[in-house]
């Protein structure tokens, strides 16, 4: 699934590093729990996540994580969205629930981690 | 290769610099990415330790053809009770710590299933020095 579609599905909005629009997503991960984050392999993975801080784009630029959705309405800030930028982070922020945005992404198609 | 960096004691804004910086250079070096994923994972969750648990210190890297070594050392109150400290699960994190999404308990076990090699020598009320070592071949 593309990154736009995933947008698309969740009514979200693009920030961040600009969309890789060969980039093919095939996975997806929910957890606010950063060392969690970092036990599994994330490839063709996004992380669903409700925890909006520098600390995010950080685990997630360790995880080798390309695409990030945010849920809940959080906010980043320019600090946040400049570490995304560095290191080439495309984020996704929703105002979704993590729960409705994991169904939504389920129902289409999306693999879970495990 | 030698790196060295400065961790400061609770500062979320910038943890996870030197980890960043690191993987960095091993990118530039050509270092296979499975490697580079092991190897700043470990770092990364040294460096957050250090950041989150202790009052800050020093990450010294050493690269060369064939290994990477990583030292984190810090001041701090220490880990009175190692055993426990790698079991997975069990975290002391403050509310502050959780609040950035640290205190799953994971991170001393993930250092030690991402590094080769790894020493922990602490002493409660002096602080902790974290040594991790991963082979490249
Ligand atoms: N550098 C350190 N100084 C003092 N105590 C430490 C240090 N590193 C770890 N500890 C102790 O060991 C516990 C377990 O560490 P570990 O990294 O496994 O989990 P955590 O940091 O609590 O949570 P997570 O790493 O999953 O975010 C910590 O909660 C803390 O009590
Ligand atoms: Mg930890």
């Amino acid at each position: 699934m593309k990154v736009k579609e995933i947008a698309k599905l969740v009514d979200g909005e693009i920030v961040g590093a600009p969309v890789d629009e060969t980039y093919e997503v095939k996975k997806a991960f929910a957890s606010d729990l950063m060392s969690d984050v970092l036990r599994f392999h994330m490839d063709d993975t996004v992380l669903i996540t409700g925890l909006c801080n520098n600390q995010t784009m950080r685990t997630s630029e360790m995880a080798d994580l390309r695409v990030v959705l945010i849920g809940r309405d959080k906010q980043p800030d320019e600090d946040m969205l400049e570490l995304a930028e560095d290191a080439d982070i495309t984020i996704i922020k929703s105002k979704y629930s993590i729960f409705k945005l994991s169904g939504i992404l389920y129902a289409a198609g999306l693999e879970p981690l495990y | 290769m030698h790196y060295t960096f400065n961790i400061e004691r609770g500062n979320f804004t910038d943890a996870g610099q030197a980890s960043s910086s690191v993987k960095r250079t091993l990118k530039q070096l050509g270092v296979d990415p499975a490697n580079i994923k092991r190897t700043v994972v470990a770092l990364f969750e040294a460096e957050i330790n250090a950041v989150a648990h202790a009052y800050g210190g020093t990450i010294d890297v050493d690269i060369d053809g064939e290994k990477i070594v990583m030292v984190v050392a810090d001041q701090g109150p220490g880990i009175p009770n190692l055993d426990l400290a790698m079991q997975e699960g069990w975290s002391t994190a403050s509310a502050k710590v959780r609040e950035m999404g640290y205190g799953a308990g994971m991170g001393l076990p993930n250092i030690k299933k991402n590094s080769d090699e790894l020493k922990i020598d602490t002493e409660v009320g002096v602080g902790t020095t974290v040594t991790m070592t991963v082979y490249l071949t």
